[in-house]
């Protein structure tokens, strides 16, 4: 089970990229009003219950990104995420549910706090690395390609980059492209998760562009947001970029993952990203090579929801471990 | 399956609602019922099976209603409904506040028990039918209550018989009561014997609710009732159900002087244009053509695809289709339910049987279950792309050009609804109001609120649901006295003093065209005097005059100051031959003419004044964006012009018509002609283009079946003191034409009552347009 949750499936060719081109941005067409509907409708379309319900929330777990990225951050503090990310639920319901083996996809921490997170999980679940000047990404684009060189030395598996929102908002595709394209060029083996910060793009149709264009610069994954942007994570920014995803897919071939990071905090709210995900990407896509949730506060609301399935008594915070 | 097994296959699970609380509400009535009359639930008598399409069990057994059955409903309806119409607007907006509050407390009850009874999915019955339901109460308690200001001095009708069909058996039941009682109306409704629960539940809310017993009345059965309800002494019918059934009923309603109005079938358009959101287009089809099964009148039936992204949209939507779940309906993760009933099934079937083109289906369970199915590779002609399915059965082809589209999209007897995707607003916004239906989605599909009118054109139906349009269908015109017969007029001897032959030919497409069969009779006076001669029009002139009205259809496109500005002009040159006018209208009526004539002068100019103010609303919706209710031209109206104002009675019929954008065949008075026909040279010298006016004379008895049942007229309208009406009505059902027929009553043709007129002149087309976040 091990293998299968946690490690990447040796099959998924790694996307690589494809050259710019304008095209891919002139044939983005976005309808707000038609994806405010069908993100608006789908909690009502699907509704997951009982063992069903225990089990994705298990699925759901074995997908977030455990992340803390405070400035108060201390070694102590990550050693103790990591700890909850390798041991996230109590294990007496993890042994009612029989999943004995669970944890989460991965812990996501700034780049100096790397090697203590990279010591600390001991090769077990990845480390990934927020980099490029988190979270506004403006810092000089050499020392934003320094940053990732140092997180991938340090043991990082995982760089979460951030974009250039200005080449967004003004349209200078290629210039996001060739920026993009370095990054993850300084990432070399390791993967690297577009954060495209979709609550200052201004517009759905400016997500489903930078999503392309990312995507064509090499991005293993996109990703919503840092967590630190006005608005985070929703399920019609979600929609859009799942929906690029499968057209970047049907012209390449290649699967590319999804991480909404920022505002998921209800087992709730988790079970339906991953019914949007069902829908709109399939099956493939709920694995934790494929898909994230970059969350923090996201596994103590579904550790409640295991206990109340285990036990049939709904549970208090403070019978499960923090992180 | 363990938690450990799902959580590597990441199956759905079931989720299903219980239906306890709906089978106690059924076992609490023994599974039994008989109809609900004068507020009280009568005894079962002779009963059919009414089964849940989904299992096959029988749920319960309904009452056939009989005519003795109708017949006392009405009478209940009869007595209650005079109070019921003294009430002052806020007590009845109370009463129908209370249903909307009894609809949202038994909202599971009826949702469930509408899953049982029709197979719709629980997820559609709850958020959908109930919701909208209680919508429509809510909206129409405030119609209620501002009716005094809104129609000051409206009638009801009385007594509405009420026919609905079994596809949104609670929904359709709202769409027709709420705006029935909102008037001051007593109804008397008849579910579709498939579906007959959720109206007999209304029944209990009706009760706790504070309707006076015998204001609503539910009558079950099946055809055979609903025709004896058709038949009964109602006031006015309204039904939703097919086209065929529609055209029977308007049949056997003619001539009766009773309210119609009818919500028939479809085969909707569905455009995609190639710069469209096609992820949100395809999402857009499961909501136009897989909600409810296909089982919806308006729904998106036909998709046309540009053809530059026909194969990316295909690949698409065959993507979407493998992922609906097909099956239980009362399961909440359920896309699709069961087809209402297996005869209905076989119907689908058999259409998709005799289609020449591609099927593609999803997968459904066995049983009453069809899958979603999608059919490519069609052309014009094809079963699939003319008949309607009323299943899940989506036709597609393909188009070049935004006209090509517009062209397919009318293609068609129906007229109820279609949609345009397009991130162009400039393709969207023109292409919308260019397809000839009531209802328009601009990127969307299927969107309804209690505020928006809907229903159809052309053979969809007549008359409109919901919003203030919806209003007028509840309420009773203001009809005139009796008419007389015009006293057989017998010529004197001799002739007519001007011994020049200056008979006046049919004015058609701009020009006097001679008599198809080359007959003349002649015009007397009241004393006998000979005035003149007219020709006698037979089919073949009203098939040339038709032609001439439907070739000038750019009349219905051009600007409103234009149709103001001709207008004017044609009343400042008819007020230029003031004299002579004035001298025909006496001479044919025997009464001073003066004031005809300036009568004609003012309503010309009224009308005048009417082109560009006729405005349409925004409907207050409850989405971002825009619904307009637009005032569309009906199209090609025929109208038999009055005796009693020869001249004043023609320039209404002639402004009201020009004004809103339609083209007129006008059939001149009978025995008084030759007022209308003196107009030839006034339309001709006020730039009134060819073929918007075109007048016949001849006998009107003789004429109206070919007018009523010629197929490329929109509208007849009949002010004729010869007893036409009926006549008229009964031809009409041939492709379902917009009637306004005087059932022997006169009018005051001085009145400037405009509202009926612009009322038949019009039609609304309500377009929504959504937009923003």
């Amino acid at each position: 089970m091990r293998d299968e949750t946690i490690q990447a499936d040796p099959a998924l060719a790694r996307n690589e990229g494809i050259p710019f081109d304008r095209a891919l941005v002139d044939a983005v067409r976005i309808n707000t009003p038609a994806i405010l509907r069908r993100a608006g409708t789908i909690a009502a379309r699907r509704s997951v219950k009982k063992d069903h319900q225990a089990a994705w929330l298990a699925r759901a777990v074995s997908m977030i990104d455990l992340t803390t990225l405070s400035g108060d951050d201390t070694p102590m503090r990550v050693r103790r995420l990591c700890a909850k990310a390798l041991a996230p639920v109590r294990a007496d319901l993890l042994e009612g549910l029989g999943l004995p083996d669970l944890r989460c996809g991965a812990v996501c921490v700034y780049g100096e706090m790397v090697p203590v997170a990279v010591d600390a999980v001991a090769g077990r679940i990845p480390v990934a690395a927020v980099s490029t000047g988190f979270p506004a990404g403006l810092s000089p684009l050499r020392l934003r390609l320094a940053e990732i060189e140092d997180s991938v030395a340090a043991g990082a598996a995982e760089i979460d980059i951030v974009i250039s929102r200005r080449h967004v908002l003004t349209g200078d595709w290629q210039a996001l492209y060739d920026e993009t394209r370095a990054m993850r060029d300084a990432c070399g083996a390791a993967h690297m998760k577009a954060i495209l910060a979709t609550g200052e793009l201004g517009s759905l149709r400016n997500v489903a562009k930078a999503s392309m264009v990312c995507m064509a610069a090499g991005a293993d994954f996109i990703k919503t947001s840092t967590g630190k942007e006005g608005v985070n994570a929703t399920l019609p920014v979600s929609l859009v970029m799942m929906r690029a995803i499968r057209d970047y897919g049907a012209m390449t071939g290649r699967k590319v993952g999804y991480k909404p990071a920022g505002g998921i905090s209800k087992a709730k709210d988790a079970i339906t990203y991953l019914a949007l995900l069902k829908e709109e990407l399939g099956d493939r896509w709920l694995r934790p090579d494929l898909f994230r949730f970059g969350a923090s506060s996201l596994l103590g609301d579904i550790e409640r929801q295991l206990e109340h399935h285990v036990t049939g008594r709904y549970s208090a915070a403070y019978r499960h471990a923090i992180g | 399956m363990t938690v450990r097994e799902v959580f590597d296959s990441m199956d759905w699970g079931t989720a299903p609602e219980s239906r306890a609380e709906a089978d106690a509400w059924l076992d609490g009535h023994g599974r039994a019922f008989g109809h609900w009359i004068d507020g009280k639930r009568q005894a079962p008598g002779d009963a059919f099976d009414v089964l849940n399409p989904a299992t096959g069990e029988v749920l319960a057994r309904v009452t056939q209603g009989t005519e003795a059955e109708v017949a006392a409903a009405v009478k209940a309806a009869r007595r209650a409904q005079a109070a019921w119409a003294k009430r002052d607007g806020h007590e009845r907006a109370r009463v129908l506040y209370a249903i909307a509050r009894g609809i949202q407390r038994d909202a599971r009850l009826l949702a469930v028990l509408e899953v049982l009874d029709t197979g719709k999915p629980i997820r559609e019955a709850r958020d959908i039918d109930v919701a909208l339901a209680a919508r429509h109460f809510y909206h129409h308690a405030g119609h209620a209550a501002l009716l005094d200001q809104t129609h000051p001095g409206a009638a009801p009708w009385g007594v509405c018989g009420q026919i609905v069909p079994w596809n949104f058996p609670l929904l359709m039941l709202a769409w027709k009561v709420a705006p029935a009682l909102a008037t001051g109306n007593a109804v008397v409704l008849k579910p579709a014997e498939w579906t007959p629960l959720t109206a007999l539940a209304f029944a209990d809310i009706c009760d706790r609710a504070g309707v006076p017993a015998g204001l609503v009345n539910v009558v079950a059965g099946d055809g055979a009732t609903g025709a004896a309800l058709a038949r009964a002494d109602i006031d006015k019918l309204a039904f939703t159900g097919s086209t065929e059934v529609g055209r029977i009923l308007r049949r056997d309603t003619a001539g009766r002087g009773i309210g119609l109005t009818l919500e028939l079938g479809g085969k909707s358009p569905y455009v995609v244009l190639e710069d469209a959101d096609l992820d949100s287009a395809v999402e857009g089809l499961v909501d136009a053509i897989w909600f409810n099964g296909g089982q919806v009148c308006c729904a998106g039936a036909r998709a046309l695809v540009q053809e530059g992204v026909a194969d990316a949209f295909t690949a698409k939507l065959r993507d979407r289709m493998a992922k609906l779940r097909v099956g239980d309906p009362l399961d909440k993760s359920t896309d699709m339910g069961a087809m209402v009933h297996p005869e209905h099934k076989a119907r689908v079937e058999a259409l998709l049987a005799r289609t020449s083109g591609d099927v593609h289906r999803g997968t459904a369970p066995d049983g009453c279950f069809l899958p979603p199915t999608l059919v490519t590779g069609l052309h014009g002609a094809d079963p699939l792309m003319q008949e309607e399915a009323f299943g899940p059965v989506l036709a597609m082809t393909t188009f070049r050009t935004p006209a090509e589209a517009v062209q397919l999209a009318n293609d068609t007897n129906y007229g109820l609804a279609g949609s345009v995707w397009s991130q162009d607003i400039d393709h969207a916004l023109d292409i919308a109001p260019k397809i000839r239906a009531g209802v328009i989605w601009v990127n969307g599909a299927n969107m309804l609120d209690a505020a928006a009118p809907f229903g159809g054109m052309k053979e969809s139906g007549f008359g409109r649901e919901g919003g203030v349009a919806g209003l007028g269908a509840y309420l009773r015109p203001a009809r005139g006295p009796r008419l007389k017969a015009p006293a057989p007029r017998r010529a004197a001897s001799g002739s007519a003093s001007d011994p020049v032959d200056r008979t006046p030919k049919m004015y058609v497409g701009g020009k006097q065209a001679r008599p198809d069969g080359g007959y003349t009779r002649a015009v007397t006076g009241p004393k006998g005097t000979v005035l003149g001669h007219v020709g006698v029009g037979n089919r073949k002139d009203v098939r040339n005059a038709v032609e001439a009205a439907e070739k000038a259809s750019s009349w219905g496109s051009t600007t409103a100051h234009l149709r103001a500005q001709i207008l004017f002009y044609l009343a400042e040159n008819l007020s230029a031959r003031r004299d002579e006018f004035v001298d025909r209208v006496a001479a044919q009526t025997g009464t001073e003419g003066a004031a005809e004539v300036d009568l004609a002068v003012r309503h010309l100019f009224r009308w005048a004044a009417w082109a560009d103010k006729h405005d349409g609303r925004v409907v207050g919706v409850p989405m971002g964006g825009l619904a307009l209710a637009l005032n569309r031209p009906v199209g090609v109206v025929a109208a038999f012009a009055s005796e009693e104002s020869p001249l004043a009675g023609v320039a209404q019929i002639v402004g009201a018509s020009m004004a809103l954008g339609n083209r007129l065949v006008l059939i001149a008075p009978e025995h008084a002609p030759l007022s209308a026909t003196d107009l030839y040279q006034v339309l001709d010298t006020s730039d009134v283009p060819g073929g918007v006016v075109n007048i016949l004379t001849g006998d009107h008895a003789e004429l109206a079946p070919h007018v009523a049942g010629h197929l490329g007229v929109d509208a007849v309208w009949s002010f004729s003191t010869a007893g036409i009406s009926a006549t008229i009505e009964r031809e009409a059902a041939g492709n379902l034409k917009r009637t306004w027929v005087n059932d022997g009553r006169g009018r005051d043709w001085s009145a400037a009552d405009d509202s009926p007129w612009l009322a038949a002149a019009t039609e609304v087309q309500t377009v929504w347009v959504p937009f923003g976040v």
